[in-house]
């Protein structure tokens, strides 16, 4: 069955989310989110909080509620990006040779406090997988004496999935995405990283997932990112749920 | 206190205010802002409650701003506040780059009548040794754990924008809490409201809880839709039209006074 790079990198996140029990989603990440919702398919009790909702927000404490809950404990997984990431997960959101970005937002704590964060960037060049950051908007690893209950699991771009490997301080790439290989990736990274001599394909979504995804999972990302979903499923985004 | 409108409510806040600002997505006293820029208003500080969007972008352009704090200017969807970013890169905009929970740590501890308060994480990010207010300690229940202290921060003036004031002085916010932590925090508080109740909110038991309590409350004036081109959660979306149309004008010097000329300079409201 012939699937969406989206779709894919979608199935990668839900596989990655693993057994979380809350999931928070920030704005404009419409892939983790379809991710999440995949998930959700098959586990009803995950709890997704997504933050930009504007309608039904799950929040009703004001704007600080999320870290408050991240803070106690209650975020199992997280969703970070970067304008530059570098490979000791270090992510700057700020600024970079004279170009200033929208800012760190609630990074430098999330990473901190939600039990684990993917690193989630579609665009795969050197420009962006730097070998280290201009800014440090949040570090991927503190020091033994700060206290931190979770940090960087894995990285995920639009050419490949990297595992970060806590004791090294270092990415592994894990697999990568059809269309792309174990040299476009090194050549298109400039951070070093462990791989594998041989580096398995990302897994393709199943007929199953596939299915959920454009079932259900489209018509609640429609509701939520109208403009992804009509460009990712076209047609099918414009079912709204009954 | 109630003003006559958006522009006398403009009026009250003095040139050279720390101003504490909601996101886009709260309530934002958009016909405020546009009064600000109308009547030439200089040198303010703005606070992001934790970040800011197009009020701030319209500001900054309009050459009203000195300096920000904040966690980010974004514009959403339409991406790239593009008069902060211009502001930033030539470096005519002084930006104290923040975190969102370092902000509202902050202002709790003003609600609080504190000088700081702890939070966890954040160490180790460039943004603890760029900011003048943040310092780190030692636990002194803990011996060998470093945490992180905010500042209490006392904006001179909360604005922003409410559903409904009522004769009693109070206005109802909804779930929009970091509104009444702004207006806890800050020395003054104008807020410009939808539509005027008869009566006192807070003698209503649903309606109380989306109150922030005359006793916060500087001045009020009426500004119907005015939190526009942003919204008002169940009276009227956001205009992403008008936002898109005004991320695409705000991308050139010349756009942008084109689009203050068509729809700030004539005090239209949608």
């Amino acid at each position: 069955m012939s699937y969406a790079k989206e779709e894919l990198l979608a199935v990668a996140i839900a596989r990655l989310i693993g057994d979380a029990r809350h999931v928070a989603v920030g704005a404009a990440s419409p892939i983790p989110a379809t991710g999440a919702f995949l998930l959700k398919e098959k586990n009803p009790a995950l709890r997704i909080s997504l933050l930009q909702k504007r309608t039904g927000n799950p929040f009703t404490e004001g704007s600080r509620e999320l870290f408050d809950l991240a803070g106690q404990g209650r975020i199992d997984v997280f969703f970070l990006g970067g304008a530059q990431i570098d490979g000791e997960a270090n992510i700057n959101l700020v600024e970079a040779e004279g170009k200033r970005f929208p800012g760190s937002f609630g990074s430098a704590f999330m990473y901190f406090a939600a039990g684990k964060t993917i690193l989630f960037r579609e665009e795969h060049s050197p420009r962006v997988l730097v070998r280290k950051v201009d800014y440090v908007s949040a570090p991927g690893w503190s020091p033994p004496a700060v206290q931190r209950r979770g940090g960087p699991a894995a990285l995920l771009t639009g050419k490949a999935l990297f595992r970060w490997q806590e004791g090294q301080r270092r990415f592994r790439l894990e697999s990568v995405h059809p269309g792309s290989n174990a040299d476009d990736v090194r050549a298109n990274t400039a951070f070093d990283y462990d791989a594998p001599a041989a580096v398995p394909v990302t897994a393709a979504p199943t007929g199953d997932e596939m299915a959920l995804m454009r079932g259900p999972v489209a018509r609640v990302i429609a509701e939520n990112y109208p403009e992804f979903a009509r460009r990712v499923w076209g047609a099918l985004a414009e079912l709204r749920p009954a | 206190m109630k003003l006559a409108d958006a522009d006398a409510l403009a009026r009250a806040i003095p040139d050279g205010a720390s101003v504490g600002l909601p996101p886009d997505y709260s309530l934002v006293a958009m016909a405020v802002v546009r009064a600000l820029v109308r009547r030439g208003a200089k040198d303010l500080k703005l606070v992001g409650v934790p970040v800011l969007g197009l009020c701030a972008d319209i500001l900054i352009g309009a050459g009203c701003v000195r300096e920000v704090e904040t966690s980010a200017v974004t514009l959403g969807e339409a991406g790239l506040a593009p008069r902060f970013t211009a502001a930033a890169e030539t470096g005519t905009l002084k930006v104290v780059d923040a975190t969102c929970p370092m902000i509202h740590t902050g202002l709790q501890a003003t609600e609080k009548g504190v000088p700081f308060m702890p939070l966890r994480g954040v160490l180790g990010s460039d943004l603890v040794k760029d900011h003048p207010d943040w310092k780190t300690i030692d636990n002194p229940y803990a011996a060998g754990d470093p945490i992180l202290l905010a500042k209490a921060i006392a904006p001179d003036v909360a604005l922003f924008h409410a559903r409904w004031a009522d004769e009693a002085g109070n206005v109802w916010v909804g779930r929009r809490r970091e509104l009444a932590t702004i207006a806890h925090a800050s020395k003054a508080c104008y807020v410009s409201y939808e539509e005027l109740k008869p009566g006192d909110m807070l003698e209503d038991e649903l309606l109380a809880p989306g109150c922030i309590g005359a006793v916060y409350v500087t001045a009020v004036a009426p500004a119907p839709r005015g939190a526009w081109p942003l919204g008002v959660p169940g009276v009227y979306d956001i205009d992403d039209a008008h936002v898109l149309q005004y991320a695409k004008l705000a991308k050139t010097a010349e756009g942008f006074r084109r689009y203050l000329d068509e729809f700030v300079r004539k005090a239209v409201s949608a």
